[in-house]
């Protein structure tokens, strides 16, 4: 068995796992909501083994490079970090309804990539501008950005539907966790996520100078990732300056990752050095 | 009202404007809104492509705003300083506020403020306060780097804390911002960043600088020894390598062979492989063979010049070639051009690309010819950048990252252990304060106080 034909049964767990959070939450069963737990650990750990394999294949073919290199490779890898850092917080928190959104969001981003005629699984060598271990930590770093972004959106959507609560709140809703929870939650993804991105363009900046000689070019790419920095800087100071606090901070939390979608997938529509994914 | 604003007036409102974070709120919008115009409209291209596309009208607004290097206009250069003023000013304000509370010597706790917790976590413990007091301080002293006890009416306090000096780390965010930006300007001030083309075997020292073309000198010259390009079985290039020699008066100072990714760095100068290409070779050998007698001849060919082909088959002469050549929308590579005539005065063109032998049957000749060898004469394109800002915005990048990670993940906590003697037994509170992420901070009072338990 091959890396591809393994991650597309992987896909099959993240959707069997995200079917029985949502079964969980409707229906308020302990059974299900443990079942998903694992189900999900055991496609984490597929989804690890698929890379990790990926990166063999690729120095069987005489290629090697780490698995890194194109638009299939960065989703199998985006769907790998969500749920990872999700598994953390469900962990700390001890709440699935999340896992619902989130893991929905992992098996949708890992089906695109195996399921989509436009993405080849095939593994391509690698372009010249390519070779540099800064490949890695660019991709790593920018990549747990996009997971922390991609969490705090699911639970500012979980935000937005609590609404205040009260007792006239339907079942469903009141095993979100509590709006003051979930604001913090959203502000902790936000400064996690923000933090990655951080490095992820400096990282990228660092490269581009030992690569081109210039740490900064507007690239769409860069241009775009630098919008979202924007964004959420102006989420943070709203928030710790102003004390703006839940809805007005889940609408820029969504805004902002509108964003990361754009700079993830749009800028590929537009001319420049990322075209590769 | 009706005062004339006197200059310290006039600084006190420019001061209320710049520490205004609607201001910091407003230009971190509209570069965010603006940036987004350059990746929309692509940059620095010619200006006939320019009106193609937008027609004379659109143009003349967008040229008359700078739309088509927008990153380097006068609005968006006027943005990024006001937002380093904001920057500054903001955090110069906030830090006169906060210097006290940070630099103290001795801190100050006031047990009032631990009593409006709401969190709160307490037990009972067997033991009296005077039993409790030393092995408490020991357990508190090893988790906090300050801590003080105070003897109360019945009992003790014990107040400790950490990180105060983490509320610092905004400014050394902020600071590297501001760093950044000095880099940058720095970098565009005294650098510079252009290409040129080195042909095999030698050497230049005149530079074309970016989007401008204005030529550049440099204090020295680099010279192309040698190329080479290795490509993958798709086509794909690999590795595109050039070994370089610096000059300088006349001596040869460095030798080094870049690849994309491992420049050369000289005095400053940095020399990046960026692309290649192949020029014109001299003459090339070519396979020719002929339909009627399945004879196969080779004939070595100057570029431009006409040969006779064997068996009466007429002229040849090859006198153009492509580095990549697209028939029919495929690219099909390093192609030579040419032309046929006849005995009878019938001229064909005829295409040999190097790597389909082929493909010149297509032809339907009375032969067939391909390319069987020629010597490849390349010239390798180089970046030539200066730029004496680059430590700085490292220094920035160093700074960003330990200021955010100070500022989201460390926090300035304080804590206060009560115990006060409730008869034989002792009760004891514990109560903690964070200027973050509060909940992790009542995790860790829970922690705390199942760790005092635990002793007694």
């Amino acid at each position: 068995m091959d890396s591809s034909s393994l991650l597309s049964i992987v896909t099959f767990v993240y959707g069997f796992a995200a079917l029985l959070y949502i079964i969980s939450w409707i229906f308020n069963k302990e059974l299900p909501g443990k079942t998903a737990t694992w189900v999900t650990i055991a496609g984490v750990a597929g989804n690890t083994a698929g890379i990790i394999m990926r990166w063999f294949e690729s120095y069987q073919v005489g290629y090697g490079h780490a698995p890194f290199s194109n638009m299939y490779e960065s989703l199998i890898f985006f769907a790998w970090t969500i749920a990872v850092v999700y598994l953390v917080l469900e962990f700390q928190y001890k709440n699935r309804v999340l896992g619902a959104f989130v893991v929905t969001l992992v098996f949708f981003t890992i089906a695109y990539a195996s399921l989509s005629p436009n993405i080849s699984s095939r593994i391509q060598p690698l372009i010249p501008a390519l070779k540099s271990n800064w490949l890695i930590a660019h991709v790593i770093t920018c990549f747990l950005g996009y997971a922390g972004f991609a969490i705090a959106f699911g639970m500012s959507i979980l935000y937005l539907i609590k609404k205040d609560g009260g007792p006239g709140e339907s079942r469903m809703l009141s095993l979100v966790p509590e709006q003051e929870a979930l604001d913090e939650m959203i502000h902790q993804m936000v400064m996690f996520g923000f933090f990655f991105l951080s490095i992820g363009i400096i990282t990228g900046a660092v490269w581009a100078n030992s690569a081109w000689g210039r740490y900064w070019g507007w690239d769409p790419k860069e241009t775009w990732s630098l919008v979202t920095w924007f964004i959420y800087a102006m989420l943070l100071h709203a928030r710790l300056v102003r004390g703006w606090h839940g809805k007005r901070i889940a609408i820029i939390s969504i805004i902002g990752f509108m964003a990361v979608i754009f700079t993830y997938f749009g800028v590929n529509y537009l001319p420049g050095l990322h075209s590769y994914g | 009202m009706g005062k004339k604003p006197t200059s310290s007036g006039l600084f006190t409102e420019l001061r209320i404007f710049f520490i205004s974070i609607k201001l910091t709120v407003f230009i971190l919008i509209t570069l965010a809104a603006t940036s987004i115009i350059g990746t929309l409209i692509p940059q620095n291209k010619s200006d006939e492509s320019y009106i193609h596309e937008y027609g004379n009208f659109l143009y003349r607004i967008f040229k008359a705003i700078n739309i088509f290097d927008m990153y380097h206009s006068w609005w968006f250069q006027f943005l990024i300083i006001l937002l380093a003023v904001n920057i500054i000013v903001c955090s110069i304000d906030r830090l006169a506020a906060i210097w006290k509370i940070i630099f103290i010597k001795i801190p100050v706790f006031k047990i009032s403020r631990f009593h409006k917790l709401k969190d709160k976590e307490a037990f009972s413990s067997k033991r009296s306060p005077d039993a409790l007091i030393d092995i408490y301080e020991k357990l508190i002293a090893r988790r906090f780097a300050y801590h003080t006890v105070e003897k109360t009416d019945n009992g003790f306090c014990i107040f400790a804390e950490k990180g105060r000096w983490t509320r610092l780390g905004v400014y050394i965010v902020h600071s590297s911002i501001v760093l950044l930006l000095a880099g940058s300007l720095i970098g565009s001030f005294l650098g510079f960043e252009g290409y040129v083309n080195i042909p095999e075997g030698s050497a230049k020292n005149v530079i074309f600088l970016r989007n401008t073309m204005v030529p550049h000198e440099l204090d020295f010259s680099i010279q192309c020894d040698d190329f080479n390009v290795s490509f993958y079985e798709t086509g794909a290039p690999k590795e595109f390598r050039s070994s370089l020699t610096i000059i300088e008066n006349g001596t040869p100072v460095r030798k080094k062979d870049i690849i994309v990714n491992d420049p050369l760095r000289y005095n400053g100068v940095n020399i990046f492989q960026s692309n290649y290409g192949a020029d014109t070779p001299k003459e090339i050998v070519l396979a020719i063979f002929s339909n009627s007698s399945s004879m196969e001849y080779k004939k070595t060919v100057r570029i431009g010049e006409k040969i006779d082909l064997p068996e009466g088959m007429g002229e040849l002469v090859i006198n153009n070639f492509m580095n990549n050549y697209k028939f029919k929308g495929h690219a099909i590579g390093q192609s030579f051009f040419g032309s046929i005539t006849s005995d009878k005065g019938e001229t064909q063109n005829i295409v040999l690309p190097v790597q389909y032998p082929q493909f010149d049957k297509m032809r339907r000749g009375n032969a067939y010819i391909s390319v069987a060898d020629f010597k490849h004469s390349y010239y390798t394109g180089l970046q030539v950048t200066k730029d004496p800002g680059v430590p700085v915005v490292y220094t920035g990048f160093i700074l960003m990252i330990l200021g955010c990670f100070v500022t989201f993940f460390m926090s300035h906590q304080s804590i206060c252990v009560e115990v006060m003697k409730k008869g034989k037994t002792s009760s004891v509170i514990v109560s903690g304060i964070a200027n973050k992420n509060k909940p992790g901070m009542r995790i860790k009072v829970k922690k705390i106080l199942q760790q005092l338990e635990k002793t007694g």
